[in-house]
């Protein structure tokens, strides 16, 4: 209960600031741009990808870390009230969480919506929404590990780069490198371990299903043409976000402030 | 009842003299043993109705036509109707249950050295082979639907099989479920228009060694490896429609020794490659769609003389893929959705050329398991990079006069 | 009301509270003193339950402090800097503080006034300047009601009428019985509120009691020269 208090406020908070503005107004003039010079949704769609797999996680994480600082006032004062720590986590999670997926979906789901988006923009915006949940929880941890805000943000930055940029490219070499083994099973366990890696296959479920069936390989087979690509693509981003988050409130419970 | 028999015995001896007659089958009544004792010229008609027969072997040229769609059970025992008499038709019936063996292939209804036979309006339920046309001419096999439940290649047989045969019309049928929808052995100067065949475990469309055929306005979706076309001349492929075929070795046109030919106007969407060619000579690709396909031109290096010309390429994955780093086909004036360029003095034509072939799909080819990094900053970046210096990619595959908007 | 026993705190190699005894009753100012890094930050973050201790007990009203929440009902607490979201509406952030204790408390509405908050109630928290921040944090300690009050540094960085304005109301909340920790830098300040002082040096208490007694133990009628005292006979023992 007291959660569901704390979060109204913090979702009047985040909803007002500059910030979250920006970005709504920003995503929405990228999406309502790409449509309008590309005059097609589905090809926006695949536009949109990389803002969605770039942006949304690099916002979020920084956002996410700027905002945990500058609340930690705000949260000293509320944990010197009779409120649960996990309480005040949880509504400053959810709140942030909330108000981003909020934004990003008026930004990028309102202009797809008018243009007659089909079910790859709904998997666009599903995993958009997911990303934001997942790099907030990301933006929490290395918040609550750092007690120096420069060294959070720092984190954060590394987080984002790694998961963003750096990943694809160490599987790629290892692609390389090893392309004379057996790498199916592989490949599922590694999509695992990225968050980005899982919201983009998420999406290419939809939009290249067409070229993945391409694949010789048993297992990717039926990873890619059954519903379980879906199901697991969807269930480890929520444990994505579900993981880093629970971590975060085990370190915020024992927390000197 | 006797009386029935009586009437029957005076029309017959009746028209006895007549050099065609009707002689009509009800039900209760014996279509094989009518068809035997029916003479060239007669024609038979059988009764709305349900007729447990098999082996009705026709050897004169009659004519067999059911009213109102009788049905002919074969009861899983072998053949059904067996033509090996020029000039017959078989019209208007339901052929269901045919035999299945691994040794011989039965047919719901089979043609054989015959010539001017025609096969028409009839619906083929759950057989083996649906129509079987081997050693004949001037046949024409029109308006029939064949549909089985076929579950692996070998225990299955095709809708509509013709082998070594000519001068044959397979006109507006509709076939599912078999091995292959149409199958061509040894067929030459035939025409496949306006069928359509879905959901067939292997080939919608498979020919081999048929020369100078044409096939106009078919529609062939989902079909488990899409069409096939191998060792072939003079083939015309003109307005059919190549839809989701999907799966590793799956192809909406599948191309192997074809040479002199001829692709027009089709349609190539949703497969996961939409043309797949090998050893592929003198071939004229035009004004051909090529829509959200995985790959859309497979071009494998033995492939020559070809030409890719105003066709459309627009949401595929990959629009042309090869092996090798080298091109002997000549690529000009296709719409490429992908394509960047500008066009500063106006005349459709890209002021820029336009390399259809990506880094990415080259390493795809090598690892295919690294196809999961598709659309991937790390990837789009290696393609961008390997556009502006191309060092993978064969240098003479490009087009340089992308049309700036689509060919009609 | 408040008890604390052999209280120890490290973070990391720094000891921040090396065994601190206290015990404090109602109806006081009570201010703790001493330098940066004593330990009177920590020590309030204690009582709290913002940091949480190594060792040693903490009792606010009988109650055992260990990660339970229910004592801070009496509790108010005022930071050292301002800490309400910036973009809420001061009003907002006074339903905020409702909304959490609850409808069991008796709120202060009179104080709303007193301090001046009503007439910002409109404007967000981060247009105000730091006078008025201070100020809302001072009303929201003091908002509902609750026996023990704790201001970190509660006039630092206010101007003089904000400054009185908070000096006003600790003095009221004292003579309603209630007890008032602050701690503070300013000498006057202290020596114009505080009843008792606890002067904290490098993790322990070094000196607690009256005004009057620090008076007659160093000599001095005058606290800023009773503290210089303190601090030199501190010198002096750990050269000794």
């Amino acid at each position: 209960m007291t959660t569901l208090k704390i979060l109204k406020y913090v979702l009047y908070d985040v909803l007002r600031s500059k910030m979250i503005i920006i970005y709504t107004v920003l995503l929405f003039l990228i999406t309502f741009g790409i449509i309008y010079t590309g005059r097609d949704v589905s090809k926006a769609v695949i536009s949109l990808l990389n803002v969605v797999l770039l942006v949304v996680p690099l916002i979020s994480i920084i956002f996410g870390t700027i905002h945990f600082y500058n609340s930690k006032e705000f949260m000293e004062m509320l944990l010197a009230m009779p409120v649960k720590r996990k309480s005040i986590f949880w509504a400053e999670y959810a709140g942030l969480s909330i108000a981003l997926s909020l934004g990003f979906i008026a930004g990028v789901g309102l202009p797809l919506l008018i243009y007659g988006g089909d079910l790859s923009s709904l998997y666009l915006i599903i995993a958009g929404v997911l990303l934001t949940f997942i790099f907030i929880s990301l933006a929490f941890l290395a918040s609550v590990l750092n007690k120096d805000k420069a060294k959070g943000i720092g984190m954060a930055l590394v987080i984002w780069f790694y998961m963003a940029v750096i990943f694809d490219a160490l599987v790629l070499l290892f692609y390389y490198m090893f392309s004379s083994y057996p790498l199916q099973k592989a490949t599922i366990v590694i999509s695992a371990l990225n968050p980005v890696d899982l919201a983009r296959i998420l999406i290419l479920l939809k939009l290249d299903i067409s070229a993945l069936m391409g694949y010789t390989g048993a297992t990717l087979h039926n990873f890619f043409g059954s519903a379980f690509g879906v199901m697991f693509a969807l269930g480890f981003l929520m444990i994505w976000a579900a993981g880093p988050t629970m971590l975060a409130l085990r370190v915020f419970n024992r927390k000197n402030f | 009842m006797k009386r029935i028999y009586y009437i029957l015995i005076i029309l017959a001896i009746a028209n006895i003299n007549i050099c065609s007659k009707d002689i009509i089958v009800r039900p209760g009544g014996s279509i094989k043993s009518v068809v035997e004792s029916s003479e060239a010229g007669d024609r038979v008609i059988v009764k709305e109705g349900f007729y447990k027969e098999y082996e009705i072997v026709i050897n004169k040229s009659i004519e067999l036509i059911g009213e109102g769609n009788p049905t002919i059970d074969g009861i899983s025992k072998g053949e059904i109707i067996v033509i090996r008499a020029d000039s017959v038709t078989v019209k208007g019936f339901y052929v269901n249950n045919s035999g299945f063996s691994g040794m011989r292939d039965y047919a719901a209804i089979r043609v054989e050295n015959s010539r001017y036979c025609t096969i028409s309006a009839n619906k083929l339920v759950n057989n083996y082979f649906g129509i079987y046309l081997a050693g004949c001419n001037d046949c024409t096999v029109i308006y029939n639907e064949a549909m089985s439940n076929a579950i692996s290649e070998s225990s299955s047989g095709n809708g509509i099989h013709l082998w070594k045969c000519s001068n044959i019309s397979i006109l507006n049928n509709t076939i599912t479920g078999h091995r292959d929808g149409i199958y061509f052995e040894f067929v030459t100067s035939s025409l496949v228009q306006n069928n359509s065949t879905f959901r067939n475990i292997r080939y919608g469309l498979h020919f081999m060694f048929s020369n100078g055929c044409d096939y106009e306005n078919n529609v062939f979706t989902e079909n488990g490896a899409g069409v096939a076309v191998m060792y072939t001349k003079n083939v015309k492929m003109i307005n059919n429609r190549f839809e989701n075929n999907w799966g590793a070795n799956s192809y909406g046109l599948l191309l192997k020794d074809i040479s002199d030919s001829f692709i027009y106007r089709n349609t190539f969407a949703g497969n996961t490659a939409g043309v797949y060619s090998e050893g592929v000579t003198r071939l004229n690709i035009v004004n051909n769609n090529f829509t959200a396909n995985g790959y859309a031109l497979k071009i494998l290096g033995n492939c020559t003389d070809d030409t890719i010309k105003n066709n459309n390429f627009a949401g595929n994955t990959f629009d042309v893929t090869t092996n090798s780093s080298r091109n002997s086909n000549f690529f000009a004036g296709n719409y490429w959705d992908k394509y960047k360029g500008y066009d500063l003095d106006k005349d459709g034509t890209g002021d820029v050329s336009y390399r259809p072939v990506n880094l990415f799909s080259k390493i795809v080819e090598e690892t295919p398991e690294s196809v999961f990094l598709l659309r991937s900053f790390i990837v789009d970046l290696l393609d961008a990079a390997e556009k502006v210096v191309p060092v993978f990619i064969p240098e003479t595959l490009i087009d340089d006069e992308p049309s700036m908007e689509r060919v009609d | 009301m408040i008890k604390i026993k052999d209280l120890k705190k490290k973070f990391g190699k720094n000891e921040a509270l090396k065994g601190v005894t206290l015990e404090l009753g109602e109806g006081k100012v009570i201010a703790i003193m001493g330098p940066n890094g004593s330990g009177k930050t920590t020590l309030l973050k204690c009582i709290l339950g913002l940091v949480k201790a190594d060792s040693g007990d903490i009792y606010v009203n009988d109650c055992h402090i260990n990660g339970e929440c229910e004592y801070r009902k009496n509790v108010g607490y005022m930071p050292q800097y301002s800490c309400f979201p910036e973009n809420l509406k001061v009003k907002e952030v006074m339903a905020m503080i409702k909304d959490i204790r609850g409808n069991h408390c008796v709120y202060d509405e009179e104080l709303l006034s007193s301090l001046k908050i009503s007439e910002m109630n409109d404007k967000q928290i981060g247009t105000l300047s730091g006078g008025m921040k201070q100020r809302v944090s001072c009303a929201a300690a003091f908002l509902f009601g609750g026996s023990i009050i704790i201001l970190d540094e509660p006039t630092a960085g206010l101007d003089p009428v904000s400054s009185e304005l908070v000096k006003n109301k600790i003095a009221a909340e004292k003579e309603k019985g209630k007890l008032v920790i602050i701690t503070s830098h300013i000498v006057s300040e202290v020596e114009s509120l505080a009843d008792s002082i606890i002067y904290m040096l490098d993790g322990r208490i070094y000196f607690e009691g009256t005004k009057e007694s620090m008076y007659t133990q160093t000599g001095e009628a005058d606290l800023n020269k009773a503290l210089a005292v303190l601090i030199e006979r501190n010198r002096s023992n750990e050269k000794g």
